[in-house]
This record gives C-alpha cells, structure tokens and sequence, in this order.
C-alpha cells in the first residue's frame, strides 16, 4: 500500500517537535545569577536561509509582554528578568510565500524560565510548508489507495469466507495466516538474506503447508470428527489467535520491521497519483491470484465439489464428493491466498506480529458486508471495505477511518441483514 | 524460589481486584450468552463505556462521582439499545463479528486525538476522580499478612467491590429462577417455539443484551476506580475473549460459575507467571528461552491454549450442566 503523503509529512513534523521540546533543555548553558535570562533564537526557512522581520511577541507573568522581530541573520533574543512560564508566539503572517511552520499547532511555545541566567533557545520549525493538493487529486489517490487496500482484504476474506462456507467455521486465527506469512517473508529476506522475489513465493509456499494443509489436519479435522459444535470451534479458534498472536511477539518482539530490500523505494507520479513500483507488483500478483481462484472455483471439478459442500454437505457427500479431501483444498487455497495478502503487507508496510489481528476486523467486516459464504460476496465486500476506509478521510479525521468502516457495516446490516450479496439464511 | 512470596500474591490475586472485574465482566457475559444464548463479542465495549463514564463526568465536568455513576449506567443501556436494534436478528456468528466492531469503535474513538481534550486520547485519563469513593474509606493502613497484602484504598474496593459482586449474583439468582429466566433459557433452547407462544423475543434479547452490557458497565466502574485512571487500551478485544475464558471455565449457565472462574483464571495466571518470574530470576530457566520481559507472553499462550483445550474438552466448565448448555442450538 503506498503511503499517504500527508502521513509521512505529520512523522517528519512530528520529529521536528520532539527536536523542539528537547533543544530548549540540551542547549541552556549555566550563566551567572543575578543576570538576565535571554530567550532567543534564530529563524530559519525550509532551505536553511535565514529570515528576517519576522515578528516575535512574548507573554508572560505579572503581565510582562514584548514584541520583537528577526534581525538580517534571522536571529531575536529578549532578555528575560523573572522566573516563570513564558508563551513565544510566532507572527506566522510574516513568513515569506511558501514557507509555514511544519505543525502549524506549534505557532506558541511556552517556555519555562526555572532559574535566572540559563539562556533559552527557542526553536519553531519552519519547512515549505503543506501543499494543498486538489480534491480531485486526493480522491484519485485515495480511490487508488481503496483499490489496493480492498485488493489485501479480498486476497484474505476469500479464504474466510471459503472456509466458512465448506465447514462453518467462523475463524478468529484467520489474521494470524497472514501474520505467519509476514514473519516468513522477513526471515527469509533479512536473516536469510534472500531476495524478496524468492523470499515472497517461499513465505505463501510454506504458509499454505502450515496455515492450510497441516492446521485443517492437525486441528479442524479431529475437531469436525469430534463433532464440535460451531460455537465452540468459533472459541477454541479465538484460544488458537491469542496463542499465535503472543507466540509471534514471544520470538519476533513488538516492533514494526521494514524488509530491507526495496525500503525506501520511491513513489511513481502517475497522472494525479503516487504509486511505488512494489505495489505495482504485488497488486498484479494478487490480482492473477484472484482471479485464478476464481477460476479455480468456476471450472475445475475440485472447485464446483467445493461449492456444492457449501450448499449441502450431505448431499455433496452422497453424491461421491469426497467431502474431507474439499475441505483441505479450500483450506490451502485459503490460506495460500490470505498468505499472500501479508506478503503484500510486508513488502509495502512492514511487519508486526499484530498485522493479522488489525486486519482481521476489517476483512470481518468486508465478508460479512459481502455475504458470509459467497465468493463473490467477499470481494464486493472487500472493495466496498477498502475504498470506504480510504475514501472516508476525506471528510473525517485519518485515525477514525476504521471506525467509519465498522460504522457502515453496522448502518448496512440494519438495513439488509442478509449481506449484499447473501441469502436469507443467516437472519436468526 | 521464595514461595511465601508466590503465595502471598497469587491467594491476593485470587480475590483482587481483577477478579472482581472479570467476575462483573462474566457475570453480564452470562446473562448474554449462558442464559439468552447471546454470543455477544462487545463486553470490552461496556466496560470501557462504564470506565469512562466514571472519569469523565468527574474530570471534564466537575460532576459527582454519584451522578457519574448513574450517567454509566444510562450510557450502557443506550450503548445496548444501539447495539442491539440491528444485531439481534442477526444469526449468532453474524451477531459476535458486529459486536466485536462495536467496541472495537468504542475503543478506537476513545483512544483518536480527535476528541483528546474530553477523552484523554491514547493516554486516556489519570486523575483523582475517585476521590469521593475514597474519603469514604475506613481503612487507614493496609493489610500486611504472609498470605494476603493489600493497601488501602486496594482493600477498600476490594471490599465494596465484593459486596456489589454479591449483591448481583443475588438479583441474578432471583432473575434467572423467575418465569422470565426460564423464558430467556427457552429463547437460548427454541427461539421459534417461544415466538410460537406469542412472545416478542427480541425484546427479550434485547432486555438481556441490556442488563449483562449494565453490569458489564459495573466491572467498568470498578476498573477505572482502582486504577484511578482509564486506558483506552485495556478495553480492547482480549478483554472481551478473557471475559469468555472465565465464563467457559467456570461454566455457563450457572449463578455463582463466573464469580468462581474469575478466582481460578487470576489465580491460575498470577501462580504461572510469579513461578516463572522466580524460576527465570533464579535462572532455573536459561535466558536464551525465556527472558525476563517474556513471561507475560509466556502467559498469554497459555491462556489461549487453555481457552482451547477447555472448549475441546470440557465446554460445560467446572460446574456447568452439558445438557443445559448445548453451545450449538444457535449455530
């Protein structure tokens, strides 16, 4: 997924405040008592020049107030003769065309005068400041961002809703596929040290074996051969996440880590949007695995069997489909799919062994929105998912996106229970 | 290993404050799922509503915590009402993915800078907003013994804490054995057949989703009272599935069942995670395995492989009845 410009310009600004909040105490310098203490500092523009005749204005206890302005070396300084909080203010009206602070929040700096004498540097980051790109570029951008982030979810909620609809499991441990597959994916590329490109197939191929093949043979079959309720699968597939979820944080730790290969790859200007050569890439990929399931579950026998253990597995069983042998192939479909879904994550974003569980809401969402159980449901889930998270921050703020998600999952099943593209059935 | 040690904080964890919490938050669980046949995934939801409906009364307006008391449980019962109208037609599956984004919005607009000056953001909100509650506390030292340590505003909720405990294990014991207990079983049992009798059961769900998301609210309540402060993070989804653990291991369907499972989880997860802390310490356990900062994880896994094998194995929980708890008549 590329990143969103204004993302990256709130962690630069971000950083440039932490510069800001520690250089007042890194830089005080021990004077003599009894001497004033001087608050200054010098203005600089986004190349490093300095600017001039930009207006200071101080307030502080006991109604102390001074105006003051940058001299030709963009530097001011205002002697300071009582201890207390002062408030910097920085005239932003006086910046020269093209030049804004980088937090336009931090236009008043409060400093604290603890002790006469100990000067004060006080810094306001100043950078090219934001361009205000049109509404029509975001929204090309956003809707691209959408497209490829309903791209993952679908890759992800396929296999769910395969799943579900074989065996009606509702499967709690679904994000953990894609977690296994990121973690994979960076051992290969960064301990191992092979190239992504090998790295990527490696990660889906064993991913399919572990999630797919050996956790239905292991786990699910002698659970369905038990004759476990659905509930109970659905919890003991809850147990499965939260074992997997901290055994991953048990060996990999909880920090976010980027592949070194292809890192800091730059975006590609196309028309009014950004897009970086390796998401260019792995979308294709997910596209062809898309549709190749797809294919898969339309043409080949094994497919057809499968959707036919969805309708009616007694039926199908009668008929000569071998149920069990369906099952395993649409658990390592599943998971081979859900597997490429956290490569994908893992080449553009980084991985964390939270990835599966911060998206395992979404892809939820994106099936039950599509109809639990229905291919196509799912994928017209998934990109209704993706284009509404991305497209919503338009109008709210970035970090409510998830939730306007939730809250149209929630305002559409009041209105057509089913799902869109669903059957009566599930209305209980 | 310093044994007294282990003891003394694992039996004062048996009956801490955790285990009030998760003791309310299973008690509300109960009604949902043990007795209405709920499979509500929201329960993190409620408690974070009633958590904050705690502090932030207090903090941001100035009220009494009594009245902030009162303004949680009206809040839980709307956060219901939402929740319920269009969920509880929903299939059981279908009704457990909606209420985990339920609280999952609840936790995230908490936690969002938007609303950072009501709700404290990310940080959430630390403050004495208890302090009503504690000028009400006779203790003045804590208690001190080899088998059980508290201080004393610890020992203070821990006491009313116990009393509101007993006091809801009471109304639901008359609840649950009056004709509409026996209706709300019948819905769990035969949903069709109780319609057939005329009843509207979605309002009787939606009464049941109503009083387990209240007292839901009261384990809310006491979290952020005996912190003195509210994370919005502690409210997330394993909250919700830590909930359920206490609920299946004490066993469904049963009054007293999630009071004693809440005991046996924090005394099985304060023994484990004490031992293992002593044994790595004492390097009985090489570092290469097991680093200090990596018991809690430790922990964790064995929660999730207990919740497993617990379901496999014995989906009734200790006291529950199988035939009373058949976990399937929704699916």
């Amino acid at each position: 997924m590329a990143k969103s410009p204004t993302l990256l310009t709130l962690g630069r600004a971000a950083l440039l405040i932490a510069i800001a909040l520690t250089f007042p105490i890194l830089l005080a310098s021990p004077a003599q008592a009894e001497t004033p203490t001087k608050l200054y500092g010098v203005i600089s523009g986004s190349a490093g020049e300095a600017l001039s005749d930009i207006g200071i204005s101080i307030l502080g206890p006991g109604g102390f107030s001074a105006q003051t302005s940058t001299n030709e070396q963009g530097a001011w300084e205002v002697p300071i003769l009582t201890k207390g909080t002062f408030s910097i203010t920085i005239n932003e009206d006086d910046l020269p065309e093209g030049q804004a602070l980088t937090d336009p929040e931090k236009g008043t700096v409060k400093a604290n005068v603890f002790m006469l004498g100990v000067d004060l540097r006080i810094l306001f980051p100043i950078g090219p400041g934001v361009v205000q790109s049109s509404l029509l570029e975001r929204s090309a951008q956003l809707t691209l961002d959408g497209i490829l982030l309903g791209l993952v979810i679908a890759l992800a909620a396929l296999g769910l809703s395969l799943i579900f609809g074989t065996t009606g499991l509702t499967n709690f441990a679904h994000g953990e596929i894609l977690t296994l597959a990121g973690l994979l994916t960076y051992y290969f590329s960064a301990i191992v040290g092979l190239p992504v490109l090998v790295a990527a197939p490696l990660a889906v191929l064993i991913g399919a074996v572990i999630s797919g093949f050996l956790q239905d043979k292991y786990l699910w079959k002698p659970l369905r051969r038990r004759g476990t309720g659905l509930i109970a699968m659905l919890v003991v597939s809850i147990g499965f996440a939260i074992f997997l979820r901290y055994f991953f944080l048990f060996i990999f730790g909880g920090d976010t880590r980027q592949l070194p290969q292809y890192a800091g790859q730059a975006g590609l200007e196309l028309g009014w949007v950004n897009i970086t050569p390796k998401s260019i890439l792995t979308s294709t990929v997910g596209i062809i695995f898309i549709i190749g399931a797809t294919l898969w579950l339309l043409r080949t026998r094994m497919g057809k069997a499968s959707r036919a253990v969805a309708d009616n597995p007694a039926l199908a069983s009668a008929s000569g489909i071998d149920v069990q042998k369906v099952i395993r192939a649409v658990w390592i479909l599943g998971a081979a799919l859900a597997s490429f879904a956290g490569v994908i994550i893992t080449v553009n974003q980084g991985v964390s062994f939270l990835m599966g569980q911060d998206m395992l809401l979404l892809i939820f969402a994106a099936v039950t929105l599509g109809g639990l159980g229905t291919a196509n449901g799912a994928l017209v889930g998934s990109l209704i998912i993706g284009l509404f998270v991305q497209l919503s921050t338009l109008f709210i703020p970035t970090e409510l996106k998830y939730v306007g998600a939730l809250i149209v999952l929630i305002l559409i099943l009041v209105i057509r229970p089913q799902g869109i593209l669903g059957k009566q059935e599930r209305i209980g | 290993m310093d044994f007294l040690f282990i003891t003394q904080q694992t039996l004062s964890a048996t009956i801490g404050v955790n285990t009030i919490i998760f003791a309310l938050a299973a008690i509300g669980l109960n009604m949902h799922f043990g007795y209405t046949g709920l499979l509500n995934f929201g329960q993190a939801g409620f408690l974070a509503i009633g958590a904050y409906s705690v502090a932030v009364p207090v903090i941001s307006f100035g009220l009494p915590l009594w009245v902030a008391f009162l303004i949680g449980i009206f809040n839980s019962i709307i956060f219901a009402l939402i929740l319920g109208i269009p969920t509880l037609r929903l299939r059981a599956d279908y009704l457990a993915i909606v209420t985990i984004a339920a609280a999952e919005i609840v936790r995230q607009i908490a936690r969002s800078a938007t609303f950072n000056s009501t709700l404290g953001g990310s940080d959430g909100i630390t403050g004495k907003f208890g302090a009503d509650f504690f000028a009400l506390n006779p203790f003045k030292s804590g208690l001190n013994t080899p088998i059980l340590r508290f201080n004393a505003n610890d020992l203070w909720v821990i006491i009313t804490g116990w009393l509101l405990v007993a006091l809801i294990v009471f109304i639901m014991w008359v609840m649950v054995n009056s004709p509409w207990g026996r209706l709300m079983r019948a819905i769990r049992e035969d949903e069709d057949a109780v319609r057939s009798l005329g009843k509207n059961v979605y309002l009787y769900k939606m009464q049941s989703l109503i009083i387990g998301g209240v007292i839901g609210a009261c384990g809310g309540f006491v979290y952020a009272l005996s912190r003195q402060s509210v994370q919005p993070d502690n409210y997330g989804t394993a909250l919700t599935f830590f909930a359920y653990t206490v609920l299946i291991l004490g066993g469904a369907a049963r009054v007293f069942s999630p009071v004693v499972g809440a005991m046996i989880f924090w005394f099985l997860i304060v023994f484990i995670e004490q031992v293992l802390r002593q044994a790595v310490a004492n390097d009985l356990i090489p570092d290469w395995l097991i680093g200090a900062n990596q018991v809690s994880q430790i922990r964790f896994m064995l929660m999730g492989i207990g919740l497993m094998l617990l379901m496999i194995f014995r989906p009734q929980g200790i006291f529950g009845d199988k035939k009373e708890l058949a976990l399937d008549a929704k699916a």
